[in-house]
């Protein structure tokens, strides 16, 4: 793609056409050559959406409420973006992307911008090009931008953290879930969103989810049984022998638990207000800045990888290939330690000269 | 592998459009598409015309393959390739019709800017390798 033709297209999106935005995040998806100088280009154009993350496991009814809190923003005169994240076959590639059908309230109404990506079973890939397609929303000119994925793994993790607020969507009477919380998601969550509040169980579920939550902020909670004098935290200086923390003021979000019905809309209106007040104290403690540059220097760090990455591989195959380097190790001509070390030392001398 | 390798995949857009409940059809060929390498995104039952012009501008498919199978596709049709060409997107939309399509009907179609018609009975690798040729370059 030419330079002109970059141009035009980024121009085009700043002027609002939806094709022109469609067809940038396609660009990002396919790290299609050019893309960098487009997502370069966007760059001053972004910083003021509202990003919220919705993650939870197959079939908690992502896809439903996010359809309702688009169609809620919508109706307050916002407008939003939304990327849907679903898994792709690790055999062929393919996917079928099936968060779209659960879209039924915003029908028609192109200011709901809804994007379905599929993970591409990249390395690492994966949230960057969803970290790109949310700054192209972003410089589109959209308040609101939802990113929606299943909680997984680790990729998953990374996209909902390019969120200002991560919302976790938990299944009723799903103990499994509740295991799958505990091994890191919990940590994520700025709110916790029991949907399907309406089923057998949910109590049981807020209950659940809100004596881990305490857990997790104060793990001697609860053992004060009143006869000795409860002790200090162990880990943690800031916590007092009352339990109270300097948490308790504005400094610290202490993390909710809701409940929702997102099929007939229940409970959505208290999330949204929540949501708000989240937005609102980020602003005003500063955790909107401090959160995007970290966000910032976590994804100039992931690009200086991938790109050291590149010019390693090419180095590499320069010197034969890694094919023929393990043929050499595996008969004790060399090892592993002298290889890397052959491979990067010009490299290093390179780069320590140029320094100087 | 880096996270600049270019990583082209055809993406489509599989919609049922109208009053017509049957998407068996449709199901399959989202899954033979998907089986092709390719990225499918359903529309679901009972689409309007403009909610599957919203859904192929917004997903940016390479191929849209319309499924009717109510008679309706001679009304439907046309309304959907209008929407296209409003947002600038009929150009490079591949634009395909399955279902029952009478013979009669199947040319106004392609002078429409179908490019193809699959009628029952098509073989599922007719279709997948016809994607595979006229996917629109970009």
């Amino acid at each position: 793609m030419s330079a002109a033709a970059e141009t035009e297209l980024v121009e085009e999106l700043l002027d609002g056409k939806h094709r022109a935005l469609a067809r940038v995040i396609s660009k990002v998806e396919d790290r299609e050559p050019g893309y960098r100088d487009i997502v370069s280009r966007l760059h001053e154009h972004t910083g003021t959406a509202d990003v919220i993350g919705v993650t939870g496991s197959p079939g908690a009814g992502k896809s439903t409420l996010v359809d309702k809190l688009a169609a809620h923003y919508r109706e307050r005169g916002e407008t939003v973006g939304v990327i849907a994240v679903d898994p792709s076959s690790p055999y062929t590639g393919g996917a079928v992307l099936g968060d779209r059908i659960r879209m039924a309230s915003n029908v028609g109404d192109m200011d709901v911008f809804f994007r379905s990506m599929s993970a591409r079973g990249t390395l690492g890939g994966l949230s960057t090009a969803t970290a790109d397609a949310v700054k192209a929303l972003d410089a589109f000119g959209k308040d609101r931008i939802i990113v929606e994925t299943v909680g997984a793994g680790q990729n998953e993790v990374d996209i909902v953290r390019t969120a200002d607020t991560v919302v976790v969507l938990v299944q009723p009477g799903s103990g499994d879930d509740v295991q799958m919380l505990k091994a890191g998601i919990l940590e994520i969550g700025d709110l916790f969103v029991v949907n399907k509040a309406d089923m057998e169980g949910a109590s049981r579920t807020v209950a659940d989810l809100e004596e881990m939550l305490h857990m997790e902020r104060d793990p001697t909670a609860k053992l004060n049984t009143g006869s000795f004098e409860k002790p200090d935290h162990p880990d943690r200086d800031d916590i007092d022998a009352n339990g109270s923390t300097p948490a308790d003021d504005d400094e610290h979000w202490e993390p909710m638990v809701l409940e929702t019905v997102a099929k007939s809309g229940e409970g959505v209106e208290e999330l949204i207000e929540t949501l708000d007040e989240h937005s609102a104290w980020m602003d005003e403690t500063g955790r909107r800045e401090a959160k995007a540059r970290q966000r910032y220097a976590a994804e100039i760090r992931q690009l200086l990888r991938a790109d050291a990455a590149q010019l390693i591989d090419e180095e590499i195959d320069q010197r034969g290939g890694i094919e023929a380097m393990a043929e050499r190790v595996q008969a004790r001509e060399t090892d592993p330690y002298t290889v890397a070390d052959d491979v990067l030392g010009p490299i290093e001398d390179c780069v320590r000269k140029q320094r100087e | 592998m880096s996270a600049d390798q270019e990583q082209r995949t055809i993406r489509c857009l599989v919609a049922k459009v109208g009053l017509d409940g049957h998407d068996r059809g449709a199901h399959v060929i989202a899954r033979a598409f998907r089986d092709a390498g390719f990225e499918v995104i359903y529309s679901g039952l009972h689409r309007a015309p403009e909610e599957i012009v919203q859904a192929a501008v917004q997903e940016d498919v390479d191929v849209l393959g319309i499924s009717i199978l109510s008679g309706a596709h001679n009304t439907l049709v046309p309304k959907v390739i209008e929407g296209l060409k409003e947002y600038d997107a009929f150009e490079d939309t591949l634009v395909l019709v399955g279902g029952i399509i009478p013979d009669e009907d199947k040319d106004d179609l392609l002078e429409m800017g179908v490019a193809e018609v699959f009628g029952p009975g098509t073989p599922m690798e007719e279709t997948v390798e016809f994607v595979e040729a006229n996917a629109p370059e970009r």
